[in-house]
Order: C-alpha cells, then sequence, then structure tokens
C-alpha cells in the first residue's frame, strides 16, 4: 500500500468550503449588530457636527459705492445695490449658457435723477430704499425658472411688493434719516425718523392682499418719543411693536393701537454697566430681540409671562469676542440663527435656543464690505467695490446639542427654562423643542411601574416553580406561563388601552383593595389547608397549592369589584376618580401609568420568570441536599442557599425584563395618552422614547434634524438594552461556568 | 397562637405565597385568552333583536329596537339629576343598544336605563339588514319591489343572490380587468421615459407607445361600458323598511349584503351561521374603513410577509447556529458572538423599525431605485416602505430566535453520533449534512415555528417599514411580475392598532377588533404549541438515545 504525500479530494475542498461559508454566517450575526450601531450612529453624527464655511465662489464687479447685496434661493445669481439705485444681477458659477461673473440685468430702480442715500434689508429678501430726496422704494430681487430640455435656466426680474412709484412715509415729505419696516399680506409699516427729528409711523393698508395687488390707502401717525437720539430701530414682523434704542435704554412701542404709539414698556439691557448697545435686530419669529454690545456680547431678550403681566426678560447672553464691539447682528429668515461681524472683520454663528456657538472666524477684510445670508442659510454672500464672493456654509442642524437635548432650555414664550418635546407645529416661524428628556423620563417611568408589578410576581412565580412544584405539574405550568411571551404585545395593548383602563377608571378602589385581598386570601387558604383534617391533605397535596389557590384568589379578586362600589361610597364621596382630581388636585388620566405598569408588567413577568426559573432550577442539587440534611427546613434552604446561589441569575433576568420594558412600543403606545409629561404621578400618562419613534417618524422628513433626533432617541434606546442584556449574558455566562465546576 | 408561630416558622405561609405568584401569572395568561374569546366570539353569533318600548320623564313614547351590546349597573344617584324614577332601587341597570340605521341617527349607539323600559319584546318580524355602506339597518320589511313592481317577500332571497353576484362581478371588472389595464399604462409610460432616459426614444418608437396606449384606452372604455350596465343592473330592486320611529325608509337592494331574521332563527341555524360569519370575516374584504367587514387583505400581507421573511431568516439563522455549535472554538470571540446574538434578541423591536427604514428603504431601497428604476422617479419604487423591506426587518429581529432554538437541538444530539461519523471517514461537511442537520431538523423547524410566531404578531418595526392601514391592492396580483415586493401590505396586529384606536367610530368597530385579535392569537398560540410540542417530543427521542 502506498500512501500519496497529497491528493487532490473534492471531499476537502467541500469540507473547506462549508467551514467558510458556515464561518462567515456565524460571524455575520455579530455584523448585522455592528451594522445597526454604525447606521445609527452614522445617521446622528452629523446633529452635532458644528458648522463649517468653505469659500466656494469669487468675482470681480465693477460698480462702486454699493449699498446692499444679495444672493438668489439656488444660490445661482448675486445682485449688489448700488448709491445710484442700480441693481445689477451677476451670475456666480460658470455653465453651459453663462460666464461666472457675467452681468445677467441691471435696472435703475428709482427715479432718474434721485440717488440712494442708503438701503435696509428685511430679513424676507425685501430691500427699503432711502433716496437722499426722502423718497421710499421697496423692492425685491426675483428670480424665475424657465426649463428648457431638463436644464433649468433662471432668469432674474425685479419686483416692487408696494408698487414702482416712490412712496411717501412722510406727510410733511421730509428726508428719513433712519427707518424699520415690516410687513404682511393686508399691511405694511414704516416707523421712520425724519431729519426734522420727528418720530413717525406710516401704516399702507391693503386694499385687497399685498400678494396679489400693490394698491393701499395710508395712514399717518406722530409718536412721541426722543427722535433726536434714536440709535437702533426695529418693527416686528407681525407688526405689533417697535423697538427703539436711546442711548442704551430701549422702548416698546405697541403699534397696534389705532389712535397713538404709546410706550408699552421700557427697559434698560446694560444698566450699571460701562458697556453700551451697539447693534440689535429681532430674531425670526418675531418673539426675541438681541441686543449686540460694545463688550462683544449679544443678549437675548423676549417677554416671559408674569403674575399678572407680561415682561421683557434678558434671557441669554452669547459672547461673541472679547476686545472687539459687536458692529451688526444678521438673523436668519426661517430659524433661529445669527450672526455676529465685529469691526475687524470676524463673523460668529450662534443658534439662541441651544445656545450654541456653531462658528468663529474672520471672514470679512474690512468693516467696509457687505454682508449677506442667503434665503436658505446656506451660504453668505460678501460683496465690496470690486468683487462679490460666495462662501457656503454647512449648518443643517443648529438646534440640536447635547445640552439642548438633555437640559433645560429656555424657550421663546415660556416662564421659564423647561424640558419640552414639541417637534412640530402649525407655524411656519416655530421653535423646535427637542429635549429628550420627558421622553426618556417617560420611558423610565413606565419601564419602573412596569417592573414593580411584575417582579415580585414573576420571582415568587419562579421560586415556587423551580423549587416546590412537582415535575409533572411544572411540565405543564412553566410551558402555559411562557406562552405569553408569545401573545403579540399589539393585543396587550389593545385589551390595556379599551378593556383595562376603562375598567380601572370605574373600579378604582378594587385595585388597591386587591393588593391587601389577594395576600390575605393566600395566607388564610394557607392556613386552612395547614389545620384540614389528614385525608384531605393527601387528596390535594400541598405540593398543589397553585392550583388550589386559584379559586381562593378569583373569589377574592371578585370580592375586591363588588366591594369598590362600596368603598368608594363610604371614603370617596361616591366616584373615587373625582375625588382624586377634585379634593387631592391629582390630575387624573384614564390611560395612566397604572395601566401601563399592569399591562406592561404582563408582558415582562414571562421573561423574567422563564429566566429566574433557569436560574434558579439550575443551583445543583447537592446544596439544597445539603442544607436540608443539615435539618434547615425547604423554607430556609431557599432563602439561605438557592436563592444566593442563583442571585446574579435572578438579577441577569431582571435586567433583561427591564431591558424589554424599556423597548416596549405597542403597550405604552396604546395605553397611554402619549403626553411627553414629566410627572411620576401614577395616575397621569407618559410618553416613552418607543412610542415617540413610533408616532412621529413616519411624518418626520428624511435627513431633518427632527429625522435625525429620532434616530438619537433609537439610539439611546438601543445603548439602554445593550448595556442591559450584555450585563445579563456576561453574568450568565460567569454562572454557568461556575455551576459547570460544581 | 403556638400553632400559628409554628406555622409561620416552618415558612409554610411564605411557600403558598410564592405558590400565589404562579396561580395570579395562570390566572392572567388563561383569563387573557379567556377574555379575548369570549370577547371575540359573539361577534359571530347572530345576536337576538330586541325591541324596546321607552316612556321618558316627560311621558313621551319612543320604541328602540337593536341588539344588546353591554349592560351596566350603575349607582342610582347618577340619575337623580335626570328626574327618571329609579323606585328606590340603589343601581340601575343600563344597557347599550346598536341601533344602526345610520341614515335616520346620527349615532348608531343609544344608552337606555332600565326604568324607562316598560315593554321589551323580541318581534320575530325584525330583519336585520347587512350593508355595504352606512353599517346594519334594523327594521321591518315592508314591501318588495323588483324594477319597480311590488313582489312577495319569498322573493328576496333570490334577489339578493342576484345583487352579490352581480357585485362580485362588478368587483372582478374593477379590481382585474380595469386593473390590469391601469398598470399596462403605467407600464407603457415607464417604458417611454425610459427610452427617454437612455436618449432612443425615436419618433417611431413614440407612435409605438401612443398606438399601445390607445389601444388599452379602446378596451378600458368597453370595459367601462360593462361596468355601467352591470351598475344599471344591480340597482334593479328595492326594499321598503319600516324603522323604530315609524318612518318608512327605501333601501336598495344594491347596498344589501345579506338579510337575516335573527330572532326566527334556531339554535342549529344559528350555529350555521356562526360558522359562515366566521369564513366571510376570513375572507372578505374590509369594508367601512375597515370597521366592517371580513380582514382577508391582512391575513393575506400577514402571511406573504412572515413567508419571505422565513424564506431570509432560516437559513442564515441555521448556518449561525451551526457555526457556533460545531465550529467555533471555546473562545472569547464566540463569547461575543453569544454576546451579540442575545442582543440582537434584546434591541427593542422599534429600534429594528428605524433600522430597516433608514438603511433598508431610504439607503438601500433609494439606491435601487436610482439605479433600477430612474424612469418612475421622483416615485420612489423600493424607495418607500414595503413588504420586501418589512420582511427583511423582520428577518433580524427573529435571527436570535432561530439560532437559539436551532442550537438547542444541536447540543441535544449525542457526540457518540458525530464522532461515529467521523471515524468512519466522513468529513466534517459530511457529517454535519447526513447526520447533524437531519437530526436537528425538528428544533430548525421548532425555531422557524417560534421565528413565524414573533413575527406575526410583531407591529411596532412593520408601522415604519410597510405596513398601512388600507393598501389597495395585494402584493400578489394577476400583473407580470404576479408578486410586487414594492408594494405596502395589510397586517393583522396593525389592523387591531388601526381600528381599535384610529377609527372614527371606535365603539362601533371594538367587536371586530376584539375577532381580529382572536383570530391573531388563535395563531399565534396554535404555532406555539406546535413549536413547544415538537421540542418536547425531540427531547424525549434524545433521552433514549443517551442511556
Amino acid at each position: 500500500m502506498t500512501f500519496s504525500a497529497k491528493t487532490f479530494d473534492p471531499r476537502d475542498v467541500k469540507n473547506t468550503l462549508a467551514k467558510w461559508l458556515i464561518s462567515a454566517g456565524g460571524v455575520s450575526v455579530l455584523f448585522t449588530l455592528v451594522l445597526i450601531f454604525a447606521y445609527l450612529v452614522w445617521v446622528v453624527k452629523p446633529v452635532f457636527d458644528s458648522a463649517s464655511v468653505e469659500p466656494s465662489a469669487k468675482f470681480s464687479i465693477q460698480t462702486a459705492n454699493n449699498l446692499a447685496v444679495g444672493v438668489d434661493e439656488l444660490r445661482e445669481i448675486s445682485f449688489s445695490i448700488n448709491n445710484h439705485g442700480v441693481i445689477n444681477f451677476y451670475q456666480i458659477e460658470q455653465t453651459d449658457e453663462r460666464q461666472a461673473g457675467e452681468l445677467l440685468l441691471s435696472e435703475k430702480l428709482i427715479a432718474d435723477d434721485e440717488m440712494l442715500q442708503s438701503v435696509y434689508a428685511t430679513n424676507i429678501n425685501q430691500y427699503v430704499l432711502l433716496t437722499t430726496t426722502g423718497k421710499v422704494y421697496l423692492v425685491q430681487p426675483s428670480f424665475k425658472a424657465e426649463f428648457i430640455a431638463d436644464l433649468r435656466i433662471l432668469h432674474p426680474g425685479i419686483y416692487f411688493p408696494l408698487g414702482e412709484e416712490a412712496l411717501v412715509i412722510d406727510e410733511e415729505q421730509a428726508v428719513i434719516a433712519k427707518v424699520a419696516f415690516a410687513m404682511t399680506e393686508e399691511k405694511a409699516m414704516f416707523v421712520a425718523l425724519t431729519d426734522d427729528k420727528r418720530f413717525i409711523k406710516t401704516s399702507l393698508i391693503a386694499e385687497d392682499d399685498f400678494n396679489y395687488d400693490p394698491e393701499f390707502s395710508t395712514e399717518y401717525q406722530l409718536i412721541n418719543g426722543d427722535a433726536d437720539h434714536i440709535e437702533h430701530l426695529a418693527v416686528t414682523p407681525d407688526l405689533t411693536m417697535a423697538v427703539a434704542v436711546v442711548a442704551g435704554n430701549v422702548s416698546i412701542y405697541d403699534l397696534e393701537n389705532g389712535w397713538d404709539v404709546p410706550v408699552k414698556t421700557e427697559f434698560e439691557p446694560l444698566a450699571g454697566s460701562k458697556d453700551k448697545i451697539t447693534a440689535m435686530t429681532l430674531l425670526s419669529g418675531s418673539s426675541s430681540i438681541l441686543f449686540g454690545t460694545s463688550g462683544g456680547e449679544v443678549l437675548q431678550y423676549f417677554e416671559v409671562a408674569k403674575a399678572n403681566s407680561r415682561e421683557f426678560q434678558q434671557i441669554r447672553k452669547f459672547k461673541a469676542s472679547d476686545s472687539q464691539a459687536i458692529s451688526q447682528i444678521y438673523p436668519e429668515q426661517y430659524r433661529k440663527s445669527f450672526y455676529t461681524v465685529s469691526p475687524n472683520g470676524d463673523v460668529g454663528i450662534f443658534y439662541t435656543t441651544s445656545e450654541a456657538m456653531l462658528w468663529q472666524g474672520k471672514l470679512l477684510t474690512n468693516e467696509q464690505q457687505l454682508f449677506a445670508i442667503a434665503p436658505r442659510a446656506n451660504a453668505v454672500v460678501l460683496a465690496d467695490n470690486n468683487s462679490i464672493e460666495l462662501i457656503t456654509l454647512h449648518n443643517e442642524h443648529p438646534e440640536v446639542t447635547w445640552s439642548a437635548i438633555w437640559q433645560e432650555v429656555w424657550y421663546e414664550g415660556y416662564p421659564e427654562p423647561a424640558y419640552i418635546w414639541q417637534s412640530t407645529s402649525g407655524s411656519d416661524d416655530f421653535e423646535s423643542k427637542f429635549s429628550l428628556m420627558p421622553i426618556s423620563f417617560g420611558t423610565m417611568k413606565a419601564a419602573l411601574y412596569a417592573m414593580l408589578f411584575a417582579v415580585p410576581i414573576a420571582l415568587a412565580a419562579a421560586v415556587y416553580t423551580a423549587y416546590f412544584m412537582p415535575p409533572s405539574l411544572r411540565k405543564t405550568v412553566k410551558p402555559t406561563i411562557e406562552l405569553m411571551e408569545a401573545l403579540p404585545t399589539v393585543i396587550l395593548g389593545f385589551l390595556a388601552g379599551l378593556w383595562l383602563a376603562p375598567l380601572i377608571e370605574e373600579y378604582l378602589p378594587a385595585v388597591f383593595l386587591l393588593l391587601i385581598l389577594l395576600p390575605f386570601a393566600t395566607f388564610v387558604t394557607a392556613y386552612g389547608w395547614y389545620k384540614a383534617p389528614k385525608n384531605i391533605k393527601v387528596l390535594v397535596p400541598e405540593a398543589y397549592a397553585p392550583i388550589i389557590l386559584i379559586p381562593f384568589l378569583l373569589l377574592a379578586g371578585l370580592l375586591s369589584f363588588e366591594l369598590s362600589p362600596l368603598l368608594e361610597d363610604s371614603f370617596f364621596g361616591g366616584d373615587m376618580r373625582q375625588f382624586i382630581t377634585n379634593d387631592l388636585g391629582i390630575n387624573f388620566d384614564q390611560r395612566n401609568a397604572l395601566v401601563v405598569g399592569i399591562a406592561m408588567g404582563f408582558a415582562v413577568i414571562p421573561t423574567i420568570f422563564s429566566m429566574a426559573e433557569d436560574a434558579i432550577f439550575s443551583v445543583p442539587k447537592q446544596l439544597t441536599s445539603g442544607s436540608l440534611a443539615l435539618g434547615a427546613t425547604p423554607w430556609q434552604t431557599l432563602i439561605k442557599v438557592v436563592i444566593l446561589t442563583a442571585s446574579p441569575g435572578i438579577f441577569s433576568a431582571v435586567m433583561m425584563g427591564l431591558g424589554r420594558a424599556v423597548g416596549e412600543t405597542m403597550i405604552v403606545l396604546m395605553a397611554t395618552g402619549n403626553t411627553p409629561v414629566m410627572d411620576w404621578s401614577i395616575f397621569q400618562g407618559m410618553r416613552t422614547l418607543s412610542a415617540n419613534i413610533a408616532v412621529e417618524m413616519p411624518e418626520s422628513e428624511v435627513g431633518s434634524s427632527h429625522y435625525r433626533i429620532l434616530f438619537l432617541a433609537a439610539f439611546v434606546l438601543f445603548v439602554f438594552t445593550f448595556i442591559f442584556n450584555t450585563l445579563a449574558e456576561l453574568i450568565r455566562q460567569h454562572l454557568r461556568e461556575k455551576y459547570s465546576s460544581l | 397562637m403556638n400553632i400559628m408561630n409554628n406555622w409561620f416558622k416552618s415558612g409554610s405561609p411564605w411557600v403558598w405565597l410564592s405558590a400565589a405568584g404562579v396561580s395570579i401569572s395562570l390566572i392572567s395568561v388563561l383569563g387573557l385568552l379567556w377574555l379575548i374569546a369570549s370577547r371575540g366570539l359573539p361577534f359571530f353569533w347572530p345576536a337576538q333583536i330586541h325591541q324596546f318600548e321607552l316612556v321618558d320623564p316627560n311621558g313621551i313614547k319612543l320604541t328602540v329596537i337593536g341588539e344588546v351590546y353591554d349592560v351596566e349597573t350603575i349607582p342610582a344617584t347618577q340619575l337623580s339629576h335626570t328626574g327618571i324614577d329609579t323606585k328606590g332601587a340603589e343601581t340601575v341597570e343600563r344597557y347599550l343598544i346598536k341601533t344602526g340605521n345610520r341614515e335616520l341617527v346620527s349615532l348608531d349607539f343609544r344608552w337606555i336605563v332600565e326604568p324607562l323600559i316598560v315593554n321589551r319584546s323580541t318581534p320575530d318580524k325584525v330583519a336585520v339588514i347587512e350593508r355595504r355602506t352606512n353599517g346594519n339597518f334594523y327594521g321591518f320589511i315592508e314591501d318588495v319591489y323588483m324594477d319597480g313592481k311590488a313582489v312577495t317577500i319569498d322573493e328576496l332571497d333570490t334577489f339578493i343572490d342576484r345583487v352579490n353576484d352581480l357585485q362580485d362581478d362588478i368587483i372582478d371588472l374593477q379590481k382585474t380587468d380595469i386593473g390590469a389595464i391601469n398598470y399596462d399604462l403605467e407600464r407603457i409610460r415607464l417604458e417611454q421615459r425610459k427610452a427617454e432616459l437612455a436618449g432612443n426614444l425615436t419618433a417611431a418608437l413614440k407612435a409605438n407607445f401612443a398606438e399601445q396606449g390607445k389601444a388599452l384606452n379602446d378596451q378600458y372604455l368597453l370595459l367601462e361600458q360593462r361596468l355601467d350596465e352591470l351598475r344599471q343592473q344591480v340597482s334593479r330592486d328595492k326594499i321598503t323598511v319600516k324603522a323604530m320611529g315609524g318612518e318608512l325608509v327605501d333601501i336598495n337592494l344594491e347596498q344589501v349584503i345579506n338579510i337575516h331574521f335573527n330572532n326566527q332563527l334556531t339554535v342549529i341555524e344559528k350555529t350555521g351561521m356562526f360558522f359562515s360569519q366566521i369564513a366571510s370575516f376570513i375572507y372578505q374584504d374590509p369594508r367601512e374603513a375597515n370597521t366592517e367587514g371580513g380582514v382577508f387583505p391582512a391575513i393575506f400581507g400577514t402571511v406573504l410577509m412572515v413567508l419571505l421573511m422565513t424564506v431570509i431568516v432560516a437559513p442564515l439563522g441555521v448556518v449561525a447556529a451551526v457555526y457556533l455549535h460545531e465550529y467555533a472554538g471555546n473562545n472569547g470571540f464566540t463569547k461575543l458572538l453569544r454576546i451579540a446574538v442575545i442582543n440582537l434578541a434584546g434591541v427593542p423591536s422599534i429600534v429594528y423599525g428605524v433600522f430597516g427604514l433608514g438603511f433598508f428603504v431610504y439607503m438601500v431601497g433609494g439606491s435601487l431605485d436610482q439605479i433600477f428604476y430612474p424612469e418612475s422617479l421622483p416615485n420612489p419604487t423600493f424607495g418607500s416602505p414595503g413588504v420586501l423591506w418589512s420582511a427583511l426587518t423582520l428577518a433580524i429581529l427573529t435571527l436570535p430566535v432561530v439560532i437559539v432554538s436551532t442550537e438547542e437541538g444541536l447540543s441535544r444530539i449525542p457526540s457518540s453520533m458525530r464522532h461515529g461519523s467521523l471515524a468512519l471517514g466522513a468529513t466534517q461537511a459530511e457529517t454535519l449534512w447526513r447526520i447533524i442537520i437531519p437530526l436537528a431538523s425538528p428544533a430548525i423547524m421548532t425555531g422557524i415555528i417560534l421565528a413565524i410566531a414573533r413575527a406575526a404578531g410583531e407591529v411596532a418595526p412593520l408601522m415604519l417599514v410597510g405596513v398601512v392601514k388600507m393598501a389597495p391592492t395585494l402584493p400578489i396580483d394577476g400583473n407580470f411580475p404576479f408578486l410586487h415586493l414594492e408594494r405596502k401590505f395589510m397586517h393583522l396586529g396593525f389592523h387591531i392598532y388601526d381600528v381599535g384606536f384610529q377609527s372614527p367610530n371606535v365603539e362601533a368597530a371594538r367587536p371586530l377588533v376584539y375577532a381580529t385579535a382572536l383570530l391573531l392569537v388563535t395563531i399565534i398560540v396554535s404555532l406555539n404549541m406546535t413549536a413547544v410540542s415538537i421540542r418536547n417530543r425531540l427531547r424525549e427521542k434524545y433521552r433514549s438515545l443517551e442511556h
């Protein structure tokens, strides 16, 4: 016989191939888990990135004395307005048809013989032009897209929302020194300071709607106030208030009054400080006022409801610079971001709600450079007399910071800082409130109540089944309880919401009565059995205790419900629910933590029961035999030997149960009112992380901050359960090794 | 007292207390099943129709006809302000009556209290008219008209059969024939767009498409004509019914599904009706925003999604379990793998939903659309939730179930069998394929059944990756390629959530929700029992092998 050193055997190849394939399959499990983790992190990460800027285009221009600069929404065309009132539109980037920097349109906006004194940009892409002779124009650059064979070509144009004629905003036709402007569909309003020191308010009331028809009638009013020294002036976009700063003193004028313009309130933001107010602007949404100071700070003020009035109050402070004053503040059009500009050209980008400084650096070369934010806030444009520069801005999620998610935030219109989750609203200038605290709290609350209910029952059942129950009975009891784990949670949730919640509301005292009557019934039955004659004891041995107890416990339950109306009548004035709301002053939701606790408790019982039972059952028999042989009673053996030995296993069972309770979705979705309140009360509902995802995910826009925060909620859940499960599994592995050595 | 002390010292009371834990768990499991069954089954049982004569405190007489839905006992004090004479009783019974007749009264449920009832009866002649819209109608049939001419009531059965046949034809025409034409029209549009994107849309091709479209349109017009004819035929007959208020109401038979005289039925007839109701619940489509009719699309969707999931999860789970038990060494990496398996089992299901939505739907599906279906963009094909993504998401969710169960089966195979096979010269792969997998097949089966049961009951992730309350078309139909994996589907579990919590008339829908819950629980419990019994038999078998 010869042994060839190497023969090719297809069986070996198959064997190796199978080995590799199967190994790959095994590793894929780990890969899946890592993939989920990595994907969640990948989606969540951008919300915590700070802003970044990158210069993206620059071209030279030949118009001197520019007063304003801007860019269209799609960032294709830039424009500038110079002191002759001429607007020039330039192509920003090169395309097949157009050169970079090509002049697309040039048009004079004002009468031929006039010159511009200044231009005020509103934050909705409109420009108020002030001529040297006191005339006023309102212009809005417009852009029309044309599609030629899938190719989009943008055509610039000019739109005059209030008509092409010059507007007369001063009755006496004096030169206007300073102006503030805002408009709605029905009304446009100027608050202005004339050269002859009058402070005026002019309302242009639309005949129909400014969106379709620039026809209007004019109303003039004189404002009593220190017109001489007004440094900064603004009108809120909802036309309710005007803000004027005079020598550090801020006056708020009420514009809604038809007869005169009274001062609503006055305050001094920098009282007692040597700093001065150097800039003022309104934040998008007409609630907040921002003051820039000579000390390089920005102060945010808004109206806060006090006991019986509303007062302006300093909410927060942003430090933009240590040495430089704030020369200008630019708010974004839609979001609560603002940009500060310092005399040395430093620019800071901030977001108020999240108190975040998103970016800081030198963008401007000199103070004379013009600065504007692109309508979608994805770029800024800079211009001087020779060139226009577009700088791309990556700042998609300014509203989210770690502190905005986990700490109290003072939102506009709220009397104090609070944890609030309110992701959407009807209005555009809504301040999104993304605090994960109330929903994490809700998750914990739901899990806690569920555990309070489940742990005692599950552990008691596990101890009895593993240690006292005869094998024949155990064989049927264990799978029956485990069957509960298979019941879809949607059914538990539906029963909890539609059956249990109204039942509990009606028989509230019964629930508390059960807590007393069930143990009582157990003891009575046990004592009864103890005193029972021998022949009965033989007939129904103690090992069948759970079965013996069932009818008695059912009776006790029935009794509780029968007694419930009686108790209500004698102690709670006929209705415990009303008693709780009226006499105790506690809110009562029909779908409350009690309902969730019971329903979710049922869902968690089999998980804890099954694992704890396994742990107790696998305690080596020689340990218990030894203890019993030394004279300990079965109960003593259980407490001192079995439970002690199995305690890590029991702990891991509880951990697993907690993991399940934290992540459960359908039960909490259906059995609570899903209101994100932070309150430990057992009679109130909650909103959990999981239910929040289920409710809001289908409606959130892909890639938005809301979408990513919901992913963050999922990530938080993932991490929670990962910790619980890993801990539980490590303990179990350790225990298994310990027992196998015994 | 001494006895008491001894008793406490023996620890017996505490033993009993722990026994109570078992009892409570048992009571709650069995009670839950009983609750669902007791609420779900009556939905199918033809109810008695009661006629109540009432006199309200102002002396006005009133007749209420309907099914008794619920009875409550309330304290008499609650009625004290209404002026109802409770005759000194402390508690009063109150009935919830389903009165139907939605076109006459705004609410088809009303409460009546016992003291107001002067007479109650179950008249033989009262008819329950089940309708396609507007819910049930209760009343007395006065006249039957065929094409405007009065005929005897005996003809009614044949009329109703005729109407139901015609309605089936109409649905068939609408869904199958007209549906196919619409599908083809869309296909032509997409082909044209595809050619346009590829830059080879010639005039000849365009004319060809136009011609095809025209042919289809002509077909469509013919079918529509036929549909009109059928619609005219179906509305031929009508009945006049006297409602509980005495008003006479004309009901066209096209609206009627069937008419029963519940109070005349014998127990045997009722039993027959009970089973036919169950059958129609299973095979009928839902009506009235899911609150009436059957749940066929939901059953179909659930089964299809679960089957797809099984095809994905079974091989993966078995391979992973085989690796863990047969190939992996006892080292740190294996420990890590086991932790991964436990974690996959413990991750909340909603997290899988979020992952599935982001990764499968938007990332993978979105990319597939870019590559394979650019012609239908911006309408997503695979880039929106659908049955395939649901199956994939649930496959990950149920992977650990299959792994754990299979591994348990593998660990019960005595190592002597492996050694024997290897000693006879088989390779490891051959041993695996010929000896171990066949022996472990019942365990694998158990794992798959448990996975199916889990998937059938899971709702939360599906809400994100593909389930809808009302799917216009099933994921399988007669249009090429027959299986439409990108479509959204209906699911029994979600049906419960949606009908029970999102429907406008929760009270009316509640029995249907209980019935659906009963169906789902029956499926899942029987699946689980099967799995457990297979597992137990397997354990017994190997126990005998070991000795």
